[in-house]
């Protein structure tokens, strides 16, 4: 059965207020299509999971989305501050729990593998520990020295941006792989959008690339540019200048609110925002073309 | 002979280089870091292998990358795998030999905040957070640091740690049982400082034209010098070549 539907459906039928989010994609991949459809859909409460917050994050705290943010490191990359995430923290508008990258991810390793928690070597950085009560210390029952754990993370839904899919959500993912397949895993529902529908024999001439598969997916979307201005390995480039802008952008709250009135609010879907992007964007941006060697699956 | 003229990132980055070996396996970030890391491979260390904690081994970048997690990162890099993969079967294993740091306040023991100035609860700054760091800090064979030598940035103690050094110096690092040998170096636009014995941050080495009052009025402790603190050689005109037309052209971390 085709799991194909349109974004804005299966934001409404899998997400609901106070939901827990994973909008997955380590700077690469990032669903900025699925996170502005959450804002124009005008959620609330949200929890929001994400390793790097980035500025998905930062413009859906700003849209008023968001009661609490899971993280473990809060900037734009490359730039510099999240500021309107940074504001609501420092204002005390915003819950917030926080982990090492490794724990972070260790925490949907968890979630994704069905264990109880995951193990990690020491690493004698106490004070977070100390503020987040989910780290906490074990004796390895084989030597005796001590382990941390983190418990599992089991998001609501998981958002996961591809570069092919078929329509029944086996998905192709190639470049940084970041946690998308442990967020897949992890979460309860999960929304894949994707850059390309493929036909199934697509999926099935390369297998290994076959990082998520269709029976952990609940709805396949096609978004292509679904993750401007971060990217996609192969269909293009990350867009630092927007990037860049933001910082100028989220320096006020006025200035903010001009940005989702225009992009986000004003428009009706990521289609929509990509033509108004304009032809000298879509220019900057071409991937060009790098391709790998074919393998051999053998004919058997 | 004719005096070349160098700034301070140029500074930083050539003495960060030089504390690179040939085959290391690097953890590197962006930026000067980045650039440390090319200019070794493209000088004394051509074997160096860079990886960074996206998930990319081996990268190749044909352009400077701008952010750590840059499509040019992977492509022609030898090997991509998960943020988990990274951090388990490179970085916890033991299979990184060199992982760069930096952060608000680094201390006399080479602990690092980049997590909050002020109360954690109620935070009068709240800065990124740990990222990588943590376990960078804690597993990496040796750790290296860059940043400018300004008080603000050298409390005698952090606020929060957010990766450890020497913690209180002595034998505390080791006691917490965490496999890397912590903190080797930081490079300022000063000078070098290194552990000594105790684990205390010395003034190791000295950048041309700098006296020891100039690191001393921006150290938050009462800085010592090493007996054997030298001072260091000035970049020279291939560094700075590679540097301005190879690496970073565009002059956007120079």
């Amino acid at each position: 059965m085709t799991k194909l539907c349109a974004l804005h459906e299966a934001v409404t039928r899998f997400i609901s207020d106070g939901n827990l989010i994973y909008a997955s994609g380590f700077t690469h991949l990032i669903p900025f299509a699925a996170g502005h459809e959450i804002i124009r859909q005008g959620f609330k409460d949200l929890v929001l999971a994400r390793a790097t917050p980035d500025l998905i994050y930062d413009q859906m705290v700003a849209a008023g989305c968001a009661r609490k943010i899971i993280f473990s490191y809060m900037g734009n990359p490359g730039v510099g501050s999240l500021r309107r995430m940074r504001a609501a923290i420092e204002g005390g508008k915003l819950d917030w729990e926080e982990y090492s990258h490794f724990s972070m991810i260790s925490r949907l390793q968890a979630g994704a593998s069905g264990l109880p928690f995951m193990p990690m070597n020491p690493t004698g950085a106490q004070d977070l520990a100390e503020q987040n009560p989910n780290y906490r210390q074990l004796q390895d029952p084989y030597t005796g020295a001590d382990v941390v754990v983190v418990p599992p993370l089991i998001p609501d839904v998981a958002i996961v941006h591809v570069q092919r899919a078929d329509v029944n959500g086996n998905a192709h993912v190639w470049g940084i792989l970041g946690e998308q397949r442990l967020a897949a895993f992890a979460s309860q529902h999960v929304i894949l959008t994707a850059e390309e529908i493929v036909d199934e024999a697509v999926i099935r001439s390369d297998p290994n690339r076959t990082l998520i598969p269709g029976m952990v997916v609940d709805a396949v979307c096609h978004v292509p540019f679904c993750a401007h201005p971060s990217y996609t390995q192969g269909y293009h480039d990350r867009d630092n200048e927007f990037y860049l802008a933001w910082d100028e952008i989220s320096k006020t709250e006025e200035s903010v609110q001009d940005y989702l009135d225009e992009w986000v609010y004003g428009i009706s879907d990521r289609a929509a925002y990509w033509e108004k992007l304009g032809p000298k964007v879509h220019q900057r941006l071409q991937a060009g073309e790098r391709l790998s060697e074919p393998v051999n699956y053998g004919d058997y | 002979m004719e005096a070349i003229n160098y700034n301070q990132q140029e500074l930083m980055v050539v003495n960060a280089a030089r504390l690179l070996k040939d085959h290391d396996t690097v953890f590197v970030g962006v930026g000067i870091p980045n650039l440390a890391c090319n200019l070794a491979m493209r000088t004394h260390a051509p074997n160096l292998q860079m990886i960074y904690e996206a998930g990319v081994i081996g990268a190749q970048p044909s352009r400077l990358p701008l952010s750590i997690g840059d499509p040019s990162l992977v492509t022609g890099s030898t090997s991509v795998c998960s943020m988990y993969d990274i951090f388990t079967l490179y970085l916890q294993r033991g299979n990184v030999d060199v992982g760069f740091l930096g952060g608000a306040q680094i201390d006399q023991f080479g602990n690092i905040n980049a997590t909050v100035i002020g109360d954690y609860q109620n935070p009068k700054v709240r800065l990124p957070g740990s990222g990588g760091s943590m376990e960078i800090a804690a597993w990496a064979n040796r750790c290296y640091i860059i940043t400018p030598h300004q008080k603000r940035r050298f409390p005698a103690r952090v606020d929060f740690h957010t990766s450890i050094g020497f913690l209180t110096g002595g034998n505390a690092r080791t006691s917490t049982g965490v496999r890397g040998g912590g903190p080797q170096a930081v490079v300022t636009n000063l000078g070098i400082l290194k552990p000594d014995e105790n684990g205390e941050l010395v003034l190791a080495a000295i950048h041309p034209g700098v006296n020891f009052e100039d690191a001393q009025a921006n150290t938050g402790w009462a800085l010592k010098k090493s007996a054997d603190c030298q001072p260091t050689s000035p970049p020279d005109r291939e560094e700075l070549r590679i540097l301005r037309e190879e690496l970073d052209p565009g002059r956007i971390y120079i």
